[in-house]
Parts: structure tokens; sequence; C-alpha cells
């Protein structure tokens, strides 16, 4: 494998503590060392990243492909061209497949499917119970020796919380986090969107945001009693302040939002635009307040996609019918940049952290999220300034179920290097 | 019946979305019609030619056979389409629907939809007029206008006037239409029934919310009791219909602390007994049947107004 050096960059590795102006030599799929200048240099490709951000490849913790069961919408190797062209080196994906991955051969068939057609990484989720069904344990073991970062029925809550309660217990000998879908499933029945004075108006039945919270707060709890875990998509201020609180408190507890609960608020929804159909559904701009201000103080630890891919005949029809989810990978780095970095909530420090070195912390995964020397050599190399227009039609998806279409938005990303393989390169896939 | 000017949109999807001059607009042709249907041949040849579909995915026996005759009054065409909305999940999706309807070359598609926003997509993908006939939770624009036109036609201008809207306003789209009507005309709004049944932050809309309705009858010159469905008690909204009854119900007792000159409304079908009594109900003060009649002056003026004069249909906004 040709060795890269990367040159000129303002190199952004929060697990390293830097910021600065750095070369990058990358050799054997490994980050050499950081800054120094490698022997090798005669022969490697050198990218000049002068005015670019450097980063650690980033992860999202939080991806659906749909593979098995729904090739239409994603397969293994769509989604991970759609996380190349968003920078993305690592995603990890939901158990919510048909058949759901909720037993060793699936964990197994992700996992080789991966090796042979994905341009990234890709890391499995096991399920919590069989089915997603939230009645009896999945084999949380088997899964997990087949290679499972984490296990969550996500899309469906947990809704027993004595099953909750074995769940946490059990998965604490693999050292491995339990990612919570809080929604109190009777509660948001039959709803559509945020209950609030716009689903009054628009007279769309609503979810009241408790949905979230009672469950947020009952896996506080949990999580005080029995182990360790992770809120997926919080999207709601008192989640927001229960986390914050649990973390004072000294509760085993970590966090994600999404990019589109820090960009959109309900009223994206007004003209029943299916596009911002979501769940948790989005919210008001109170709330989107309260995830900013939980961003900023550390309360939400990681930023992760949701990518939920849906084709058109899923979302073009009746609000209420509509299939909820929005393909995120492709836009997730650039709502960041826009909307947290430009506007100062979070220095590029705080917002690469977010995507990279956090959720590598939250998953144990050893050598990722981070470009310290001996490192996977996952990088991005990102133009932070250059503004771009999101045309669905572009995406490497297969969905294009963006509410985000026509957005102009700034951070463009130039080049993904998996493993030490240039997988985009001025800002287009290689193959 | 001179056409001044007409509705600046194609459809009709709510009043949420018309001008008080649209309103105003539809309330006079109204009027006109009024008179028009109550001659001894009530029929006239200003939609000759135009083709009509009602496509309803909920039933309905009132709304359609008023939007029938409306058309019938205007020598209109009208074919009538059901759909169970058991099927809407599994059949020929919406969208697909109402482009068959309109290549089949109709001119205007009254749609009702047990979910709001279904005659908002209908409309976005055809250039036909879509009427909505009731969406969901949302609206029900001919029946608040027919109500309205009723208001008016009993004690002349709305504005100032108190009007209280009683029961499940959260899954009502007749209170909903009536909201948005009654507010631009002026009137005073509110919204009684129990807290179960006032749904998040109507405030917003410009109403007031009371629980209490012997207190709320005391000022009132109109009075719209919703009908109460018992699949709301089956999902404890309410424990019980006699006990709905008995705080929400409008007899004839409760009734008599009221003004001596409120109008009773209903948009029907009625539950006797629940929250109307038969004494109200066939009493008096009520004007449910005249509701019935003027309705169908409404909608003949809206078909009117929509599809006289061969005015080309829009291209969808979108």
């Amino acid at each position: 494998m040709k060795s890269i050096l990367i040159k000129g960059g303002r190199v952004i590795d929060p697990a390293a503590n830097v910021d600065e102006v750095r070369d990058i030599l990358i050799e054997d799929g490994k980050i050499r060392a950081l800054g120094a200048r490698g022997k090798g240099q005669e022969e490697a490709e050198i990218i000049d990243a002068k005015g670019l951000w450097v980063l650690p490849g980033l992860i999202d913790m939080h991806t659906h492909l749909r593979d098995p069961g729904r090739p239409d919408k994603e397969t293994i190797r769509s989604g991970a061209r759609a996380a190349a062209l968003g920078g993305f080196t690592t995603i990890c994906c939901l158990a919510n497949t048909d058949p759901p991955i909720d037993n060793p051969a699936v964990v197994e068939y992700i996992v080789a499917k991966a090796k042979n057609e994905a341009v990234v990484n890709v890391l499995p989720i096991a399920a919590i119970t069989k089915g997603l069904k939230g009645e009896a344990l999945a084999e949380m073991g088997r899964c997990f020796a087949e290679g499972a970062v984490a296990f969550s029925d996500d899309g469906k809550p947990v809704m027993r919380a004595d099953i909750m309660r074995r769940a946490l217990e059990y998965a604490r000998q693999f050292g491995v986090p339990v990612i919570s879908h809080c929604e109190d499933a009777y509660l948001s029945a039959g709803g559509a969107m945020n209950e609030s004075e716009i689903s009054t108006e628009i007279g769309l039945p609503g979810i009241p945001s408790l949905a979230e919270e009672v469950m947020v707060a009952r896996d506080i709890l949990l999580a005080r009693e029995f182990g360790r875990v992770h809120i997926a998509h919080v999207s709601s201020a008192a989640s927001v302040r229960l986390i914050r609180q649990a973390k004072k408190d000294k509760i085993g507890i970590s966090a994600e939002t999404c990019p589109h609960y820090f960009s959109l608020t309900e009223s994206a929804v007004r003209e029943y635009d299916t596009n911002a159909k979501v769940n948790p559904p989005l919210k008001s701009s109170a709330d989107v307040e309260e995830v900013i201000r939980g961003l900023k103080d550390g309360t939400l630890d990681a930023i992760a996609t949701d990518h939920a891919p849906h084709n058109v005949e899923e979302k073009n029809i009746e609000f209420n019918l509509a299939s909820s989810g929005l393909v995120g990978l492709e836009t997730a780095l650039a709502l960041v940049i826009t909307k947290l970095v430009e506007t100062k909530v979070l220095t590029a420090k705080q917002a690469v952290e977010k995507l990279t070195s956090a959720p590598a912390k939250i998953l144990n995964l050893a050598g990722k999220g981070t470009l310290k020397a001996g490192s996977a050599a996952d990088v991005v190399i990102v133009d932070p300034k250059t503004e771009w227009t999101v045309d669905a039609a572009k995406f490497a998806s297969k969905s294009r179920n963006t509410p985000f279409g026509g957005w102009k938005l700034k951070g463009k990303v130039i080049n993904t290097i998996v493993g030490g393989r240039i997988v985009v390169r001025d800002g287009k896939l290689v193959d | 019946m001179n056409k001044v000017k007409g509705l600046k949109s194609k459809d009709l999807l709510g009043l949420k979305d018309l001008e008080i001059e649209e309103i105003n607009l539809i309330l006079e042709t109204a009027r006109s019609m009024k008179e028009v249907i109550a001659r001894p041949i009530p029929k006239v040849p200003t939609l000759l030619g135009k083709h009509i579909v009602t496509l309803f995915y909920e039933p309905s026996t009132r709304t359609r056979t008023s939007f029938n005759t409306a058309a019938k009054v205007l020598s209109a065409n009208v074919t009538n389409v059901a759909i169970s909305s058991s099927s809407v999940a599994k059949g020929e999706n919406l969208i697909d629907t109402v482009k068959n309807l309109e290549v089949m070359g109709l001119d205007c598609i009254v749609i009702r939809h047990s979910m709001g926003g279904a005659p908002h997509l209908a409309a976005k993908n055809v250039r036909a007029s879509v009427i909505n006939a009731g969406d969901g939770f949302n609206e029900h624009p001919t029946q608040g206008l027919l109500d309205i036109f009723t208001m008016i036609d009993k004690k002349g201008p709305v504005k100032g006037k108190k009007v209280l809207i009683v029961g499940d306003i959260a899954h009502s789209r007749v209170a909903r239409s009536n909201i948005w009507g009654l507010k631009k005309l002026g009137a005073e709004i509110t919204v009684v029934g129990p807290p179960t049944l006032i749904p998040k932050g109507i405030e917003a809309m410009g109403v007031k919310i009371s629980y209490k309705l012997d207190e709320e009858l005391k000022d009132a010159d109109f009075i719209n009791m919703l009908r109460i469905q018992k699949e709301r008690m089956e999902k404890s909204f309410f424990p019980s219909i006699e006990e709905y009854s008995q705080l929400y119900g409008l007899n004839a007792e409760r009734l008599s602390r009221a003004k001596k000159d409120i109008v009773v409304m209903h948009p029907g079908p009625i539950n006797r007994g629940v929250e109307i009594s038969s004494e109200v109900a066939d009493g008096p003060f009520n004007v449910i049947l005249e509701q019935v009649t003027n309705g169908v002056a409404v909608r003949t003026a809206i078909l009117f107004l929509l599809l006289s004069g061969g005015r080309p249909g829009k291209r969808p906004a979108k």
C-alpha cells in the first residue's frame, strides 16, 4: 500500500488534544507519527491540505442500513458509499433489519458482507431482545463474539423495565453499551408529530415529548442500579436536563443527538412535509435551544445521524402513513459545521470530538476516532469554508428522504481515507 | 350572480388559508345560491359539462349528498367514489388515485379522508380543483362556512358575538374550521370540553378554554355541539357516556340558563341523549336542519366560484 503524506492541513484530533497545522503520514494503513516526517516520504502520494481540516475519520454510531430486508432502500454497499462521501469512515448499523440483527448469523452476515462491499468500516449493533419484541433477551454474548459493538432495539423501545434491567446487567460482562431508544409506546401511540400548538393547528395526532422523557428518566434510574446506558437521538429539552443531572450524579450514562434536532424545529412539518417526519419527532425551538446547550456543556456526548433511508413510496403519501426517518450521512458534517461551528456554539475541536473520539469512547473502539500514531489510518479532509447546496438527487444513498434539500451548507468533504486507502478523492467516490 | 372576483387558489383546503374577502365572497355567493335553490326548478346551467367526483375515504351521508345536490343545481355531472379507509394503507396510493381521476377529465375532486393533510397532498399533485370535505382532525371548511352562514343568517354579523364550541375539540375538524373562520370575522370563541379533549396549545388559535359549560352558557350567542364518539371513551379520554353527558351534554334544563335568543347548532350526525337531548335537538333554539339546508347553498357557491368561468386550473405550486 502506497504511503500518503497529508501536508499543511489544520489537524484537529480531540483525543490527542491537537488543533494545529501539521503533516500526517500514513503508512501500511496506520497513522505513522503525528507530525513526524516519514522516511518513505519520497514515494508517498502527497495531498496538499492547505486551508483544509484534517480530521480523524468520522464515526456514526447510529446508522440504519436496510440489509438484510430492504435493499431497495439501502444496502451495505450504498450506505457505506454515502458514509464515505459524508466523511464517515466507520458506521454502526442498527438491528431493525429484516430479519433483525438478533442472532449471531445475521451479525456474521453483515460483517462478511461489509468486508466485501463496504468502502468504510461497518460495525453491527445487535438487538437487545429477540425479534426486537422487548420480551426476551437476544443472544448478546454470541452476537458480541461475532463482532457486535453495542446492543439496541432502536426503532422500538424496550417497554418492560424488568427486561431492560436484565439487559443492562447482562451486557456488563461484555463491556459494551446498551443503546436505548427512549419512547413510551403508550404515550406515543397513534401520533405522527410533536404534540404542540402546531399539531393542534394542522390537525395531526401528536406525540407528547413526555413519551421520550419518561423513558429517559426510567433508563437513568436503571443505569444507576444496573449498568451503563447510552441514550439515542435525544430531542427534548427535559431529556437534556435529566441527562445533565444524571451526569452530575455520576450515573453511567452517555447520550447522542442528531443534526436534525439542532437544525430543525417542528415547524418543518407545517406543510405536511413527510421528509421531516422522524422519530422522535422534531420539537419546539425551546427544545432545540436546550439540545444546543447540551452539546455545548457536554451533556450530549456525541452527534449521530440516525440515517434512516426510506423510498418515495413510503414518503410521498399521507403524513400519518408515511414512514419516520431521514437520511443523514451526507449532510451531517456540513450541518455540524454550519449550525454549530460557524455559529460558535462549539469550537471546531469540540464539534469534531462529538463525531469521532466521543463515539469511539462510548463504543470502546480502540484505535479509532483519533490520529494518534498507530491508529487506523481513517482520515477525512474537509474544506470548512466552501458553501454547497444539498441536492438529494446526487446522494450516494439509495434513498432521497431529506428535509435539507436546497439548503446551503458549509463544510465539504474532499478526501476520505479508510485504513490508508483513499475512497473519496476531490469530493467524489473513487470507484 | 355577477362574478366580481374569484378565489385565489384552485382549491378549497381550509378556512385557515382563506382571506376575509374570500370568506365574504363565498357567503355572499351562497346567499344568491340559496335563492336559486328555493326556486320551483332549482337548476341553472352554469357548470354544464363540468365533472365533479367525490372521493370519500370515510363514510358520510350528509356531506356527500349535499355536494351531489349542489353539483346538480349547477348542472355538473357527479361521480361518487368510496374507498374503505381500511384499504388506504394497502391499496393504490392517494396520488395515483387522484391522478387517475384527473386524466378521466374530472374538473374537481371533493375529498374526505381520515388523515389531516391528505387533500393538500392531492391538491399538490393535480391541476383539478380539490375541495376538502373533511381531513382527519384538521379542517372541514364547507362545514365551517355553512355554520358561519347560518350564524349570520340568524343574528347578523358575527363580530363580537360569543360562540361556544363544545365537546371533542381535539379530534374535531369542524371545531378547527369554525375557529379559523370565526376568528377572521371577529367572533369570540370559547372551547368547552374535558381537559383530555382540549388539544395542547389551542389558545394560540385565539380561543378561550373552559371546563364549565353552565358558566359559559350564560352569555353565549351560539353554541355548537360536537358529536362525541364512543371510541374516545374506549381510549380513556373520558370514563363513560353518562358522565360525559352529565358534564357536557346540552339538555333543556341547562339551556334554560342561556340567553333567550341563543342559537343551538350541531354539525350532525347527532347522538340523541349523549351530547344533546332530543328536547333540545328538536326544540325552539335549534337550527340543525337549517344548517343542512344552508350547506347545499354554501357548497353550490364554492363549486360555482371554483369551477365557473372556465378558469384554467393552475399548476400545482410545488
